[in-house]
């Protein structure tokens, strides 16, 4: 399964975005396969829909899942429609890193 | 680029997935028309539920004149349906169901559980089993005390 993680720049040691439409960096890791992207955020800079645009985005990716520090308000009824999950990490200061590892150990745990 | 259809929050599915017509008059090979879902709530709000379109409308999470339009293609569409002998399929729509919200006790993030059909088992990050629900997010609450 592939998760989205919103973040502030394009290693894995920065910190999670606390906004999802406007973030920098998307980080995109596949649980099945151990395959991790870095995509810059081609919807940075729009003024409105930021969000709205990046989940459509990435669900054509085959993001099934997203993680971010918050979220607008327009997100959660269209994740409710393309039946996606969010996850929400109030700790601005967890890194990828951080989250990468917790959803390798879970995975391995799982299998 | 045109604007996006709000989404239509839907209290719940409907009981069937159409109605056919019967008779000895009938058109075996008349077209169906498509009710779509939020046009099925909103017919079903105003008129089995008796709310008024303003309190709906809130329900639907739509603006009161978005409302009315999706109620009028409704009426449309059923009295098309009855008056020409057509079969009726409900399905279709920008709609989504509501999903609850759940915090993981030893990580403390917050999910949501996607498929309403499906019990959240455990968390989506850590796979710890401790899980509580909790009420919606409310996130302009959150973005005003982050700033």
């Amino acid at each position: 399964m592939k998760v989205a993680i919103a973040s502030k720049g394009n290693t894995l040691d920065h910190h999670i975005d606390v906004q999802f439409g406007h973030c920098a960096f998307f980080v995109i890791f596949d649980n099945d396969s151990n395959e991790l992207q870095i995509r810059s955020n081609p919807f940075k800079d729009t003024t409105d829909q930021a969000g709205i645009r990046a989940v459509k985005w990435l669900a054509a990716e085959g993001v099934k899942s997203l993680i971010a520090g918050d979220f607008g308000p327009k997100i959660q009824p269209l994740l409710d429609q393309m039946r996606m999950q969010l996850i929400v990490i109030r700790k601005p200061e967890t890194s990828i890193q951080q989250l990468i590892n917790l959803l390798k150990q879970k995975h391995h745990a799982k299998a | 680029m045109p604007r996006f259809k709000t989404p239509r929050k839907l209290s719940g599915m409907p009981a069937v997935k159409g109605f056919r017509p019967y008779g000895p008059e009938l058109d075996k090979h008349a077209e169906a028309i498509v009710l779509h879902y939020e046009e099925y709530e909103a017919f079903k709000m105003c008129d089995y539920d008796n709310l008024n379109h303003l309190a709906a409308a809130k329900l639907m999470k739509v603006s009161r004149p978005t409302f009315t339009r999706i109620y009028a293609s409704a009426r449309n569409k059923i009295a098309q349906s009855l008056a020409e002998g057509r079969p009726l399929e409900i399905e279709g729509g920008e709609v989504y169901l509501e999903s609850s919200w759940l915090q993981c006790l030893l990580c403390g993030s917050y999910f949501n559980q996607p498929d309403p059909d499906a019990l959240a088992e455990d968390c989506p990050l850590c796979g710890h089993h401790q899980i509580q629900q909790i009420e919606q997010l409310d996130f302009t609450n959150l973005q005003n005390s982050s700033l």
